[in-house]
């Protein structure tokens, strides 16, 4: 579904990604996982055409998405849960989730859609005219992915899901990634919390200083000598 | 008593400058909440569209409403304009660049007005009547400018609040990046926007014909108030603009009630300079 060869790409003259290889198949659930400024946000910002791409290729269903303007990424099917989930603070819980459907693509299944995420996410039905800034950091995080998910995409990308939150709230962030995935959408995970997310995903790529460092199926990453040695405590 | 019934025909027409006022404030709003720009000619843009109407009426003698209808159209072309060809340009450079090039829009609107229709005061040569309400003097053309200001903001609100593409005029005065992760088209928003700015001042143009004369530096009676508003209410901020000029004109009013006119404006100011040192991010804002 997603390619991604030799992927180059950075902020002005400073090198975040160092040729990247990286594929996710159709209904894979993948997680990217590696230390505090590995450039893994910067992978995914990249993907979704927030940063140009530097060298390399990356294309989605065989499309290459080098020449498509940032705005037409989420018509190829591609939506992006942001880092610290970026909400639009000052408006509703509605009003985010309509944002989340701007696409004339999306516009005419907006009821349906908004059933559905109020469907995963009951909280945010009860609370759906509540200002966004307002809510608890689960609350946030529910409706980021919710806004993600309004655009009914084919492949989901997650920048840290469960970043801040208690870990009462981490486990049910992560078994809803797993609902989403058991609902055949394709997912691209990034995570700090390398135990969890290698227990939901098929596959995972270790990323350190801008490159792969490793890459394989979870259960095998979970017991790899040097990811134990890297990650002290695991 | 009758001391009484002049003060609240002065609070009952500061109330009714106000909505004009509001209005302009929320053109400048949007236009700087959505494209992070203040337009600095303004009340320029609104000398355009009264002068429209003036030659439209009075040169070739169309009906006001139609007058009225092209000028808002005309002035929502120029916003349009304004930030295809001026502002699009300078997007990203540092902010004193905006000054400049909105402050030489400026002196060139005038100028170019100055050449174009001389310094000549002209009016509609309307009479609107005067309404007599329990011994206050209500000036009817005042009426229906606020009436109508508050119908077109009620109108913008409805825009803002029930459409998509209102959403994303909301959406991306709070996070100019990630709203393109939703399919977001800045660019066009920005345009939508400068021209709604414009459809705005030319509205507000239609409402300020019916009182003042027109003439090429009409946009000092205003640009200056309506900035101070706006600034006064938060930069960007729509509801603490729209307060903040019933603030602006009440005391324009009641100053001018208690004093004289220019003293109003006068002590409009001073409250102003009060107040940012009290509150520099404007009484209702948020901003750094
Ligand atoms: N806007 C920016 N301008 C310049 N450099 C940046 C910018 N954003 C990130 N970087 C740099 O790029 C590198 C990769 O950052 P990135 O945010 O992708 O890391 P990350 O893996 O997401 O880290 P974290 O786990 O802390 O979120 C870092 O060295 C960072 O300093
Ligand atoms: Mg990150």
């Amino acid at each position: 579904m997603l390619e991604l060869n030799n992927l180059t790409a950075g902020y002005g003259s400073f090198q975040a990604l160092f040729s990247v290889n990286l594929e996710v198949k159709d209904g894979e659930a993948i997680a990217v996982i590696g230390p505090n400024g590995a450039g893994k946000t910067t992978l995914l910002r990249t993907i979704s055409g927030m940063l140009p791409v530097q060298s390399g290729n990356l294309s989605m269903e065989g499309t290459s998405l080098k020449d498509v303007p940032p705005y037409r990424i989420i018509d190829l099917g591609i939506a992006h849960v942001p880092e610290n989930r970026r909400l639009f603070p000052s408006m509703s819980i509605e009003d985010n989730l309509r944002m989340g459907a701007f696409t004339p693509n999306a516009r005419p299944h907006y009821e349906e859609r908004l059933d559905f995420i109020f469907n995963l996410f009951p909280r945010l039905k009860e609370r759906r005219s509540q200002i966004a800034g307002t809510l608890s950091g689960g609350e946030q995080q529910m409706c980021a992915i919710g806004r993600a998910l309004m655009s009914s995409p084919k492949l989901l990308l997650m920048d840290e899901p469960s970043a801040g939150l208690a870990p009462v709230i981490v486990n049910q962030v992560f078994q809803l990634v797993q609902q989403i995935r058991d609902q055949g959408l394709t997912v691209l995970i990034v995570e700090q919390n390398i135990e969890q997310v290698l227990q939901i995903v098929d596959r995972a790529y270790l990323m350190e200083v801008g490159s792969i460092k490793i890459s394989g199926k979870a259960g095998e990453l979970i017991q790899s000598e040097s990811l134990r040695k890297a990650y002290v405590g695991l | 008593m009758i001391f009484d019934i002049f003060l609240v025909e002065a609070i009952i027409n500061g109330i009714l400058f106000g909505g004009v006022l509001a209005l302009l404030a929320l053109g400048l709003n949007l236009v700087f909440g959505v494209v992070d720009v203040v337009w600095i000619c303004y009340a320029e843009l609104v000398m355009v569209g009264m002068y429209s109407i003036y030659w439209g009426n009075n040169h070739f003698g169309l009906p006001l409403v139609i007058c009225v209808v092209i000028a808002i159209f005309a002035v929502a072309l120029l916003g349009f304009l304004i930030h295809f060809l001026v502002i699009r340009p300078i997007l990203g450079t540092p902010p004193i660049n905006q000054l400049l090039v909105t402050g030489g829009l400026l002196f060139f609107m005038q100028s170019l007005a100055t050449l174009l229709f001389t310094g000549d005061f002209r009016n509609l040569g309307l009479h609107l009547p005067v309404l007599e309400l329990a011994e206050m003097y209500i000036s009817f053309s005042r009426l229906i400018a606020f009436v109508t200001a508050l119908l077109a903001m009620v109108a913008l609100y409805m825009f803002l609040k029930r459409t998509y593409l209102g959403a994303a005029i909301r959406a991306i005065s709070q996070d100019r990046e990630v709203v393109v992760l939703m399919g977001v088209n800045p660019q066009r928003v920005y345009l939508v926007a400068s021209a709604l700015g414009g459809g705005l001042a030319g509205l507000g143009a239609a409402l300020l014909i019916l009182q003042y004369d027109v003439h090429p530096l009409i946009g000092i009676s205003f640009g200056p108030i309506t900035f101070m508003i706006c600034v006064l209410g938060g930069l960007g901020n729509m509801i603490g603009g729209f307060i903040a000029a019933f603030v602006m004109s009440q005391l324009i009013s009641l100053g001018g009630f208690f004093l004289e006119t220019e003293w109003g404006y006068v002590i409009a100011f001073v409250f102003f300079i009060i107040m940012m040192f009290i509150r520099p991010q404007g009484l209702f804002g948020n901003r750094s």
